[in-house]
């Protein structure tokens, strides 16, 4: 299964610098969230990979008895998905705006102050 | 209004009225549910930005508007100072920075009452996402103008 | 209470007032009085919290009681105090500055609201100790800086924006993947205890290939070679206060994250990680200097100017020897406060010239003198001309670079010093000495900028300290840097000294 996930994240990445390359601003928003994404399934994935153990201390235990999945790895992911739910909203104003002021979706184009 | 909004359908817009207000109240019941079970802050002001953008939808921008009084970055700047200030009750006990406090409020019939910095923290995210989510939405509205 | 407290304040307050003022969204009075208040109050809590750090050694504040290495803490060490220092004092003189030069329609949209939400990322950035609180905060402080950087909305700035979202959003990710394969590596998120279990992982190879990820992902935000574009692009777009912030804290943010990193979790492969690091601060350096030699328009050739200035911080860290990161932390001292200052001078030299275009501005010397002597003090300082405070940062570092050997890096250091002189003497000569271009731009009529002098006077003027009052500064730069060469203390005040 983790080699599984590992052949996923690299296509993720894969496809998100190959979007983020394409001269479209719509594709580079698109290589955006795959880039945020695949950065979350990462630590998903190194976290260790477990099903069915939520980390949960039994009645009367002190500590969780055997494996479970890391609950920290999920905190994080969840945070990075929040956080990214927020700078992807700004980034798709950004760019609505941008269309409307420059009228053009290419990249190309955008050498103003270079 | 522009165009996209010009669809309006009476059976969204009469199930809405009747939706909303139950949208809202349960928001609230995840807010308050949240520090032991799913819920919380955070998806409660989901829902509650959800119930808005339905009014949006159902009928428009004004009167989505008009529900919501003030302007979302105002509630974005209540919650946020209601999350911060959280923190600082924990130093007049003399606990560290931001440690969490609790307070039982004993009342008549329905019992103990648990009060903590935690809840308003959580009242501070409900308000600080609510605002957010409409600030964009509404965002992109008016971009549409 | 203890005074722990301390090191939360520069995070909280701009938090409080921040969010004070987006409550009074319209009211733009209580606003500007919030704003200047507000970031005085952070100095005064910065002023206290490096006191207390140089007295009592490094501060640990374990968040909400929760223990070191599971909660978060925050720790200030002497870096870290120094940082907020800079950070309070540049944004105490934003917001001075931006009483009389932000517009009413940037008020509207909350420019105040943002410029404490950024104060806050920056202070947050410098004072955790927590690596995924460390991403957190450059969030926050990125997320203030793309609304403020597209305020007013025209063309330029649309398209540095994108850029600058771009290339930010991908070191962000970036940063976070080297965050998940660490955490997969070590199983923490506490620096100091990262650094302890790091010295136990097997597979040294992997530890640099996270460094190195690390060290991408903070270069793209210090805008270091290669990754640097971004900056030139977009920094001269927005209005000068929002500009002269930028230019003080932004891509210092990302330095300090590379000293931090590169002295506490990162030095098992010093020979490797490091002699990058030194290839890509000469290349820095030499790059921004020369990409401003080509421009002629004063924001613009102050950008690549940061970004040449980057490269110096870059090569204390990069030698590694103490003397080589005195330099640096003296340099980040000098450099954080005559940047800013010559973006508030660029933003005066608008208003009484007209322009900011080399071309059409001229004659500035005759008819306002102050603002020539306010110019001449961070420029000639920028060059590194004694007795100001660049010529010790400069020779600090030089110093270092003939200790270790670095010959190539200190040819390219004085190389680059020169051009420095070279360009502040272009903008001298065409802005101020030389005759107004005729027919003179229409400039509005004069009002009183008392305000903006007191600014631009007042940071020069530490300028000069800093260059007169070396020795002192010179000691707590020591210090400061023996604190990073011996992580021991930073590991001990965390994990053991907290109860």
């Amino acid at each position: 299964m983790t080699t599984l996930m590992a052949i996923l994240i690299g296509c993720l990445y894969a496809a998100a610098i190959y979007m983020m390359l394409r001269r479209s601003m719509v594709k580079l928003l698109i290589g955006l969230i795959l880039l945020s994404n695949a950065a979350n399934l990462l630590i998903f994935t190194v976290a260790g990979l477990e099903r069915g153990v939520p980390p949960l201390i039994a009645k009367g235990a002190e500590t969780v008895v055997g494996g479970s999945a890391d609950p920290l790895a999920q905190a994080l992911i969840l945070t990075a998905i929040v956080i990214g739910f927020g700078v992807l909203a700004f980034a798709v104003v950004l760019l609505h705006r941008a269309y409307e002021v420059i009228r053009t979706d290419d990249m190309n184009e955008m050498k103003g102050t270079d | 209004m522009s165009r996209q909004f010009n669809m309006r359908s009476l059976i969204l817009s009469t199930g809405t009225t009747i939706i909303l207000p139950l949208l809202l109240l349960f928001s609230l019941f995840l807010l308050l549910r949240g520090h032991n079970e799913p819920g919380g802050g955070f998806i409660g002001g989901l829902v509650a930005a959800a119930a808005i953008a339905l009014k949006l939808f159902a009928d428009d921008y004004p009167s989505a508007k008009a529900l919501l009084r003030v302007h979302p970055l105002q509630l974005v700047g209540i919650g946020l100072a209601l999350a911060a200030l959280s923190s600082l009750p924990s130093l007049l006990v003399g606990d560290n920075f931001f440690t969490a406090q609790w307070w039982t409020l004993p009342l008549p019939i329905f019992g103990d009452l648990k009060l903590s910095t935690p809840l308003i923290f959580d009242i501070g995210v409900f308000l600080g996402v609510i605002g957010t989510v409409l600030t964009v939405i509404f965002t992109l509205v008016e971009a549409e103008h | 209470m203890d005074m722990s407290v301390l090191i939360a304040l520069p995070v909280i307050i701009p938090l409080i007032i921040g969010a004070l003022s987006l409550v009074a969204l319209n009211n733009h009075g209580v606003q500007r009085i919030l704003g200047v208040l507000g970031t005085a109050a952070v100095l005064v809590a910065a002023i206290v919290l490096i006191w207390q750090t140089w007295l009592n050694g490094i501060k640990v504040l374990e968040v909400g009681s929760w223990p070191a290495p599971f909660g978060i803490v925050l720790v200030s060490d002497l870096l870290g105090a120094i940082m907020v220092l800079l950070a309070a004092i540049t944004g105490f003189a934003t917001a001075v500055y931006s009483l009389k030069t932000v517009r009413k329609r940037f008020e509207r949209f909350g420019y105040y609201p943002l410029l404490h939400l950024l104060l806050a990322g920056v202070n947050g950035a410098f004072l955790t100790g927590d690596i995924f609180n460390l991403y957190v905060w450059f969030e926050v402080l990125l997320v203030a800086s793309f609304a403020l950087l597209i305020q007013g909305g025209e063309r330029a700035q649309m398209e540095g924006a994108i850029k600058y979202v771009t290339l930010n959003l991908l070191s962000s990710a970036l940063f976070l993947t080297a965050i998940g394969l660490l955490y997969g590596l070590v199983g923490s998120l506490n620096m100091a205890d990262i650094a302890v279990r790091l010295q136990q992982v097997e597979d040294p190879k992997m530890v640099t290939l996270v460094a190195m990820l690390f060290l991408i992902a903070f270069s793209i935000k210090a805008a270091a070679f290669p990754l640097f574009f971004w900056l030139p692009a977009s920094y001269h777009t927005p209005q000068v206060a929002v500009s002269a912030v930028f230019a003080g804290l932004l891509t210092k943010v990302g330095v300090y994250a590379l000293y931090r990193v590169f002295t506490l979790m990162f030095t098992g492969e010093v020979d490797f990680t490091h002699q990058i690091l030194l290839w890509m601060a000469v290349f820095t350096m030499l790059t921004g200097v020369l990409g401003a030699a080509s421009q002629y328009e004063v924001r613009r050739i102050l950008s690549f100017h940061i970004i040449s200035q980057i490269g110096y911080m870059m090569l204390g860290l990069a030698l590694f020897t103490p003397l080589a990161l005195i330099g640096g932390v003296f340099y980040i001292m000098h450099h954080i406060i005559v940047k800013a200052n010559l973006f508030f001078v660029a933003g005066m030299m608008y208003r009484l010239g007209g322009s900011f275009e080399l071309k059409q501005l001229g004659g500035l010397y005759k008819k306002h003198p102050g603002l020539a002597l306010l110019f001449m003090i961070p420029a000639f300082s920028l060059a590194g001309v004694p007795p100001l405070s660049g010529f010790f940062a400069k020779f600090i570092l030089i110093k270092a670079g003939v200790e270790a050997q670095a010959w190539w890096a200190v040819a390219i250091a004085l190389f680059v010093g020169l051009f420095t002189l070279f360009s502040m003497i272009k903008i001298w000569n065409e802005a101020f000495w030389k005759k107004a271009p005729e027919p003179a731009i229409e400039v509005p009529a004069p009002y009183r900028n008392t305000a903006l002098y007191w600014t631009t006077g007042l940071l020069a003027a530490m300028t000069v300290a800093i260059g007169i009052f070396a020795q002192p500064i010179y000691v707590l730069a020591e210090t400061a840097a023996q604190q990073l060469l011996e992580p021991q203390r930073y590991i001990e005040a965390v994990l053991g000294g907290a109860k």
